[in-house]
């Protein structure tokens, strides 16, 4: 095999292409809909591929990784609506561009967690790092303890809960969607925000440019309990709320497509 | 996109050799072209000098051995000349050197009569503080100079991806905080007034090494750590002074100690338990060393923490 191996395993093609030969992991155990594997000796293509052939191929709805190390970019693009139960924490890019999937994370994921997520629903039940949540479409994505720098950035839709603290830039350029945080936040909350609503239990250290606080009306309420219903949560908070002041940018509520029909 | 990782046992020695290189080679992804290690192993009576006669990429061709070799003896005049007396002086590769001595006089004098030898680069001096580094990965480095093997309590390290500089030493990562004993820097990210710094501590007498920020920050702490200040404050006032996106580790003789600047754009993970702390650009690598689940946490902006030995 050209290229260099590793302590890990992991081999380099002659264009830097990782792991141009990855075998599929033996270690699968299939039972009925549901499949399992351990992912401690496993490479990130294993991982993958291994997941791929299990919910595409296999039909299988319910699959659990164990021991995903902190390995990156686990379980990315996965298109169809399924179970995946990481048991363990792993690291950068988890779950990335996801259309569908329930993923529970019985650990804490690294950068980048669930960005560009379509739709489905992510439970992390401990920490994530910075960048959670960015640019998401849709779907939920629930934080049981801290998150880092940049959460929601560039949000696009779908709503991010957090029950910890979030760190600075929090909700930076976001366009759509909602942001529930019941700790605290840091500096520069919501920083350009177009539109979409930051709701926060704790402490704002600063809020960015255009951010205002909002008007709190029922439908807020009702968001709010729905989602902590839904996932189990408990008793909600009490919370402020954050939007844009639309002072930064000249805005309409109106999507590109309406806005051309409206100007032509 | 450069990797840094940090250990600290705080009830003695271990391998830290074996585990920052464990670390590193998780992170090669974020940079195969050079790895460096600063590591303490127990200080005693003697200073330790980790120095370099070339460049490994020119260490090589036509009359290069003698010249080494006649350098190297240069390096050991030298030694003896400014009132050092030379316990061991042993090399790994041909091109970098540790030597031991017994030396009571100032490390800066000692550090620019050695530099002045055509070639010698002094990489660390100290009581514990050795530098290694060399061009690529960890497991290349560590097999080289038999860092497997080493002991300490503390140690730091880098793997490298030259973005704006040459794939060399004098790029390679971590910086010694010349002239000042057992201080080293690694750093992940871009200061944007170097300049401007690099001027203010050249005023002060200071000269460096390299063309690289991260050399920055290790000269600024180890000055104002010389005026009395603790690492920790000497790291806060750091957040102040130095502009740009970083996160940075610094080791002394007897702490480490983490730094993130106010945007926090670049990663850092930490584990701390009792007996043990790990810090490192990526979880992974601190899997590397804690192969169970643990509780990890990204620290947050403007976080300082320092631990002791």
């Amino acid at each position: 095999m050209p290229g260099s191996g590793s302590r890990s395993g992991v081999s380099y093609d002659a264009r830097g292409l990782v792991e141009p030969h990855a075998e599929m992991p033996d270690n699968i155990e299939v039972d009925g809909h549901r499949g399992r594997f351990d992912a401690a000796d496993l490479t990130i293509r294993q991982i993958n591929m291994a997941l791929r052939q299990l919910i595409y191929n296999d039909g299988i709805t319910d699959v659990t990784v164990l021991n995903p190390s902190s390995k990156h970019s686990l379980a990315v693009g996965i298109l169809k609506r399924c179970r995946i139960h990481f048991e363990g924490s792993p690291g950068w890019f988890a779950c990335g561009l996801i259309d569908g999937p329930e993923v529970t994370i019985n650990g804490r994921v690294g950068w980048s967690v669930a960005e560009n997520m379509m739709s489905g629903v992510v439970t992390i039940e401990r920490g994530a790092g910075s960048l959670t949540g960015a640019a998401i479409r849709g779907g939920d994505l629930i934080v049981k303890g801290d998150a880092g720098a940049r959460t929601g950035i560039d949000q696009k839709g779908g709503t991010i809960i957090v029950t910890g603290d979030v760190g600075i830039n929090t909700g930076f350029m976001m366009q759509r969607g909602r942001q529930i945080i019941c700790g605290n936040a840091g500096m520069n909350l919501g920083d350009s925000m177009y539109d979409g609503s930051i709701y926060v239990a704790g402490k704002v250290r600063s809020l960015g440019v255009d951010c205002v606080p909002g008007e709190w009306d029922d439908a807020d309420t009702e968001l709010i309990e729905r989602k902590f219903r839904i996932h189990g949560l408990g008793d909600p908070p009490e919370f402020q709320k954050f939007v844009c002041g639309k002072q930064l940018h000249n805005y309409d509520a109106l999507e590109p497509s309406e806005r051309k029909l409206v100007i032509h | 996109m450069c990797g840094i990782a940090g250990v600290i046992h705080r009830d003695g020695t271990a391998d830290i050799g074996a585990e920052l290189t464990a670390m590193l080679q998780s992170m090669k992804h974020r940079g195969p072209d050079s790895t460096g290690y600063a590591v303490y192993g127990p200080a005693d009576d003697l200073v330790v000098i980790r120095f370099v006669l070339a460049e490994p990429n020119k260490s090589t061709g036509f009359g290069m051995e003698e010249r080494l070799e006649r350098n190297r003896a240069e390096v050991e005049s030298r030694l003896a000349k400014i009132g050092a007396e030379v316990a061991t002086v042993t090399s790994d590769t041909g091109y970098a050197f540790r030597a031991t001595i017994r030396y009571g006089g100032d490390l800066k004098a000692l550090a620019d009569y050695l530099e002045d030898v055509p070639g010698c680069e002094v990489l660390s001096l100290g009581s514990s503080l050795e530098i290694i580094k060399d061009l690529g990965d960890a497991q290349t480095v560590s097999g080289q100079y038999n860092l497997g093997s080493f002991q300490g309590t503390h140690g730091i390290g880098h793997v490298r991806m030259a973005t704006e500089s040459e794939v060399d030493l004098a790029s390679a990562h971590p910086y010694w905080a010349y002239p000042f004993a057992d201080v080293a820097v690694v750093h992940n990210g871009q200061l944007t007034n170097y300049h401007q710094w690099r001027r203010r501590l050249e005023q002060h007498g200071h000269r460096f090494q390299s063309e690289c920020d991260s050399e920055i920050i290790a000269v600024y702490l180890a000055e104002y750590m010389a005026r009395g200040l603790s690492l920790e404050t000497a790291m806060k006032h750091s957040l102040d002074d130095l502009d740009g996106v970083f996160t940075y580790v610094c080791v002394t003789g007897n702490e480490l100690g983490i730094a993130k600047d106010e945007m926090a754009a670049k990663p850092l993970v930490l584990f701390e338990s009792d007996p043990l702390v790990a810090v490192a650009t990526e979880e992974v690598a601190i899997r590397a060393v804690v192969k169970r689940e643990v509780e990890t946490r990204d620290p947050y902006e403007r976080e300082v923490l320092v631990w002791q030995v």
